[in-house]
């Protein structure tokens, strides 16, 4: 079991540390500078949607989550604000359903 | 040197307050991790080592249930591998925010705790991102990983199940509220995000396109969409985050 644990580690950090280490100047290629830029919002959008539909006991209750999430998310709460609010509505919502 | 001083405590300062809520966001979904290993078997103490030496929730709940049906060691890297290979897009990105004193050293250390709340947040700074400041960044939500998952396989049964499932979606509603901001104010932004959004959908639900791991859709909805984005709206200064 120690060695499977450690061998995650070691894969997850090396992927973690190769790039940062072998890139150590700045990106002059406009392109691939406007990529990276991207690179934060399509992650993480394409890591919440759909997976957020499944995060709950309900479906119902997971759109619940989203839709206040986004609205909290859209008037620019900070981060734990949001993620408070979302998981109470889910939490509300699934004493209903 | 005095001012040097002070300088490096203020960032590291502003790093640990700006990873305030990755650190409470990471509590409780480690505590479901933490849930989940003790349910599996494991002690509370080794779920909490488990989460120190990774950092990494879809890695660590896969790597998990590979533990559990006994896998080889060629499967458990190529699983790792597979979904945890968005970091090192999360790192190159990075590489580009970094303030010119980051060494291989220092980044040989804060390559550690690249995380995808840890990088949305260092990412989404509008100054160069310096050591002192990863480290404020990274430590505390480490902890509280590791922490989680402890406080989760010592609780196990206690925690109501109504109350895990509200827990669920506490990072999801994260991601959400580091992404909406900016896409307001740049359309372009909520375009790629429309496309990755859009993708990832398919990939999930079409019939054999739905077999592709989870870590690897993401990679793909990834490179795709950035892609479009940076061939229909280059950026000119892709410094500072929210342009």
């Amino acid at each position: 079991m120690a060695s499977y644990i450690l061998l995650m580690a070691v894969t997850t950090y090396l992927i973690r540390m190769l790039p940062l280490v072998l890139f150590q100047k700045e990106i002059k290629n406009k392109y691939i500078q406007s990529f990276l830029y991207y690179v934060p919002f399509a992650c993480l959008t394409a890591m919440t949607i759909p997976a957020i539909f499944f995060a709950t006991g309900s479906i119902i209750s997971a759109i619940a989550g989203l839709v206040v999430a986004v609205f909290l998310g859209w008037r620019g709460k900070s981060l734990p604000t949001v993620a408070l609010a979302a998981c109470i509505v889910v939490f509300v919502v699934e004493m209903f359903v | 040197m005095e001012e040097q001083k002070i300088t490096t405590t203020n960032e590291f300062l502003c790093g640990a307050k700006d990873s305030t809520p990755i650190a409470i966001g990471y509590l409780s979904v480690s505590f479901t991790f933490g849930i989940m290993a003790a349910k599996a078997g494991f002690s509370p103490w080794v779920a909490g080592l488990i989460s120190l030496v990774n950092v990494t929730s879809a890695g660590q709940f896969a790597g998990l249930q590979l533990m559990i049906a006994g896998t080889t060691y060629v499967e458990m890297f190529l699983t790792q591998l597979v979904i945890n290979l968005r970091y090192a897009l999360m790192s190159l990105s990075l590489t580009q925010k970094l303030s010119r004193d980051c060494h291989t050293i220092k980044r040989l250390v804060m390559a550690f705790g690249v995380t995808d709340e840890i990088f949305a947040v260092s990412v989404s700074r509008n100054r160069p991102v310096t050591f002192p400041y990863m480290l404020g960044l990274e430590i505390p939500p480490i902890l509280c990983w590791a922490a989680g998952s402890v406080l989760g396989g010592i609780a196990n049964n206690l925690l109501p199940a109504s109350v895990q499932s509200a827990l669920g979606l506490a990072l999801y509603a994260m991601f959400i509220a580091i992404v909406m901001p900016p896409a307001r104010k740049n359309p372009h932004i909520a375009i790629v995000a429309g496309i990755a959004l859009t993708i990832s959908c398919i990939l999930r639900f079409v019939p054999v396109l739905k077999q592709i791991s989870s870590g690897f859709a993401i990679i793909i909805c990834t490179v795709v969409a950035a892609g479009i984005g940076a061939l229909l709206f280059p950026v000119e200064n892709a410094q500072g985050g929210d342009s």
